[in-house]
């Protein structure tokens, strides 16, 4: 579809895609020294053996246990995306305005798990947690993506039912009925992030697989361990085939019994209205000391936001670096061309599974086996945004055209795919900087210092307005990478980067990437 | 009845036709005749647009039907008239259409041909199928005045003559643009031939010769 030119943004100079790509290297190396990337485990090779055994030799026995693991996983991933699909599309219509944009932004600037710490606050250990925890930030999402599916449908029967029909029936018949497949392709894709979102948020505690990974991993229990990540993605492969849009009926249903199936401790009446009310104001206030709230934002400022920040953009900018170079080499992996057929189908699996385990989990595994540091952040959130990188730019070398006679192997790939890619290269990585330092802050709850480190203190704490000022800094930071990203993004000039991987799920039979 | 007097009519830069006079009387059946880039579909959305600000009902075709693919034949029929309802109205009839809209709707289907297909999504139907679809759509429209770019150019020869003849029974006054210049001359009154965004004869469809025809193509 012919789309309007977007006029380049107003005589802002030019940058060089090279002189970037030099300038984040540069400011990584600069950050090398301050990054704390000790080994702390006392002998990560042996705990790694024991784990990679653990993965060969996956041991099935608790099978009942991670089947429900599994159950409630999906069933909060359904239902977490179907809320926040139908909050998003009610929303996306009247994305335009503003306090609706603004809404839809707070909601997404929040991490899943961010906030599912806070809702636990409030909720406890519910069903509701886990589902509010998905659905909020998706709300944000979908509104987002909604507004633009429906921007781009076919204008031209709304046209023609001329001037005088009312705003809902133009909207309902010759509007919605266009984007209804890509927003159904697009839902898709969505209960493919909801998948891993809800995996992970059996880390703080919900009953799903992270849950179940856990607490074997606690127990040392590496062939059971093996075994939730066998299943885990085999779920996450085999996505398209078990959801499908006729069974979604049936699914709902699913994740409603399995839901109902969940008991949770009470919590105390009030809950909500005590965390609104008192716990998330500031506590100079709610002592009536006005006076003393620039000192506490100081304090608070200077002991917690600040560093965590700091620790937070060092482990970003490490983390994108060494993604940009797992992409530059495995775009050349998975191409037939270059590394031969098995070479090709090998580099597929690499990625397929660093594609498939969330940045946190990876992380956590990284973690057993290297102790708390920045390095296993650093190289989960590393290799699995290297692999995403790598996965779409392969995909892209792949459908090149290429002379009959153009070379092959390392030659090819030198001369041909990486000179034409290296636009689209910059501009993935470029977009992914902004997840990554989301991710980044989000590591902070597996002991790593940066804001999510900070966030979990304030709340294990109880002191609920602090959480909330960090919570806030840390959606504050990543609108402004956002921003950042975008303007360098403009100045690299257009047509680097398809509309459409911005939204990879809309390209049918696409794996996901979240 | 549509007046354009002396308009430039383009898009933004240089207009793609220049200083259009022309006037259509009610009664009168207009053939745009022409070779594509002529500037046909220029000049019908420049009379759509006048028959628009003087308040006229049109039933407009244009080239690329302007269907819903996801709807069935017989709602893409039945947006013929939303403007006529109010939203609520309009949202009963898109759930389930009422016994005498949906009847309503089946009787246009059927003045084209299209009965059976009345409950498929117009995605799942030919090119020739939409067409008519889109001619079922204004004709149950109806109105003062029909507008058609190329409205019979994907539906079977043999049908065409015959879906002239039915637009020709429902509409006053009709101005289509047309490429085969047989069924012009049996449907219209009056033709038009534009080449390279001039008028290059305006006249009652008797005195189309086949010079003038020569003159249009060759």
């Amino acid at each position: 579809m012919a789309r309007p030119v977007r006029p380049r943004l107003s005589r802002s100079p030019r940058l060089s895609r090279p002189g970037v790509v030099a300038g984040f290297v540069l400011l990584a190396l600069l950050c090398l020294p301050l990054a704390d990337l000790a080994v702390a485990g006392h002998d990560p090779w042996a705990a790694l053996a024991r784990m990679g055994q653990g993965f060969l030799s996956p041991d099935f026995s608790a099978i009942e246990q991670i089947a429900r693991a599994v159950a409630l996983t999906v069933a909060f991933a359904v239902a977490g995306v179907a809320l926040g699909g139908a909050a998003g599309l009610v929303l996306a219509p009247f994305y335009r305005l503003r306090p609706v944009r603004w809404l839809a932004i707070a909601l997404r600037s929040v991490h899943e798990l961010f906030w599912a710490l806070l809702l636990l606050q409030v909720l406890g250990i519910s069903v509701w947690t886990g589902v509010l925890a998905i659905a909020l930030p998706y709300a944000g999402i979908f509104a987002k993506v909604l507004s633009e599916i429906l921007d781009e449908a076919d204008p031209r029967p709304g046209l023609w039912l001329g001037p005088r029909v009312d705003p809902l029936t133009r909207f309902l018949w010759a509007r919605a009925p266009l984007a209804v497949p890509e927003m159904a392709t697009y839902a898709l894709y969505r209960l493919e992030c909801g998948l891993r979102s809800s995996a992970v948020l059996g880390f703080v505690g919900l009953p799903t697989l992270g849950y179940q990974l856990d607490t074997f991993f606690r127990q040392g229990d590496y062939g059971a361990a093996g075994a939730v990540m066998a299943i885990y993605i085999a779920l996450i492969a085999g996505v398209r085939v078990w959801m499908r849009p006729r069974l979604v009926v049936l699914w709902l249903g699913f994740a409603g019994v399995m839901l109902g199936s969940v008991t949770s401790p009470p919590m105390a009446q009030g809950a909500l209205w005590r965390f609104l009310s008192s716990d998330i104001v500031p506590a100079p206030l709610r002592q009536g000391d006005p006076a003393a709230l620039l000192p506490w934002l100081w304090d608070l400022a200077t002991v917690a936001i600040l560093p965590g920040l700091a620790a937070t953009l060092i482990v970003a900018q490490l983390a994108l670096v060494l993604a940009g170079a797992v992409a530059f080499a495995a775009q050349a992996l998975i191409v037939p061309r270059v590394t031969g057929r098995v070479g090709a189908a090998l580099g597929h699996l690499v990625l397929v599974i660093l594609r498939s385990f969330p940045e946190y989990m990876l992380a956590y595994l990284f973690l057993q086996v290297w102790g708390p540091s920045m390095l296993p952040a650093i190289l989960a959130l590393g290799l699995h945004n290297g692999a995403i990188i790598g996965h779409l730019l392969g995909r892209q070398a792949t459908g090149l055209a290429l002379r009959p006679d153009a070379p092959r192997g390392l030659t090819l790939w030198g001369w041909e795919l990486a000179p034409r890619l290296f636009a689209p290269f910059v501009a993935l990585c470029l977009y992914r900087w902004e997840i990554i330092i989301r991710e980044s802050a989000i590591m902070g709850i597996l002991g790593i210092a940066t804001l999510g480190f900070y966030l979990d203190d304030a709340i294990g704490e109880l002191r609920m307005d602090r959480a909330v000022v960090i919570l806030a800094a840390t959606g504050l930071v990543t609108v402004g990478i956002d921003a950042l990203s975008r303007a360098i993004r403009a100045r690299l000039g257009a047509g680097d980067l398809q509309q459409h991987a911005a939204r990879p799920g809309d390209v049918p039979g696409q794996a996901s990437i979240c | 009845m549509l007046r354009l007097d002396g308009a430039d009519l383009g898009y933004g830069g240089a207009p793609v036709l220049a200083d259009v006079r022309l006037h259509v009387a009610p009664g009168e059946r207009v053939a745009l005749l022409g070779r594509s880039g002529s500037g046909k579909s220029t000049l019908l959305s420049a009379l759509h647009g006048a028959a628009q600000a003087r308040g006229l009902r049109v039933a407009l075709v244009p080239q690329d039907a302007a269907l819903v693919p996801q709807l069935s034949a017989l709602r893409n029929v039945l947006m013929g008239r939303l403007d006529d309802h109010g939203a609520w109205r309009n949202l009963r009839t898109l759930v389930r259409p009422s016994a005498p809209d949906r009847a309503a709707a089946l009787a246009d289907l059927a003045r084209v041909g299209l009965t059976p297909e009345a409950d498929r999504a117009v995605e799942g139907l030919s090119g020739g199928q939409k067409q008519r679809v889109a001619l079922a759509r204004a004709l149950h429209r109806g109105g003062e005045l029909i507008l058609g770019d190329e409205p019979l150019s994907a539906v079977d020869p043999r049908q065409s003559g015959a879906l002239a003849e039915v637009l020709r029974a429902a509409f006053p006054t009709a101005i289509l643009a047309l490429h085969d210049v047989a069924i012009a001359r049996a449907f219209a009154t009056r033709v038009i031939g534009l080449r390279q965004g001039r008028f290059l004869f305006d006249l009652p469809v008797g005195d189309l010769d086949a010079t003038r025809i020569e003159a249009l193509y060759g």
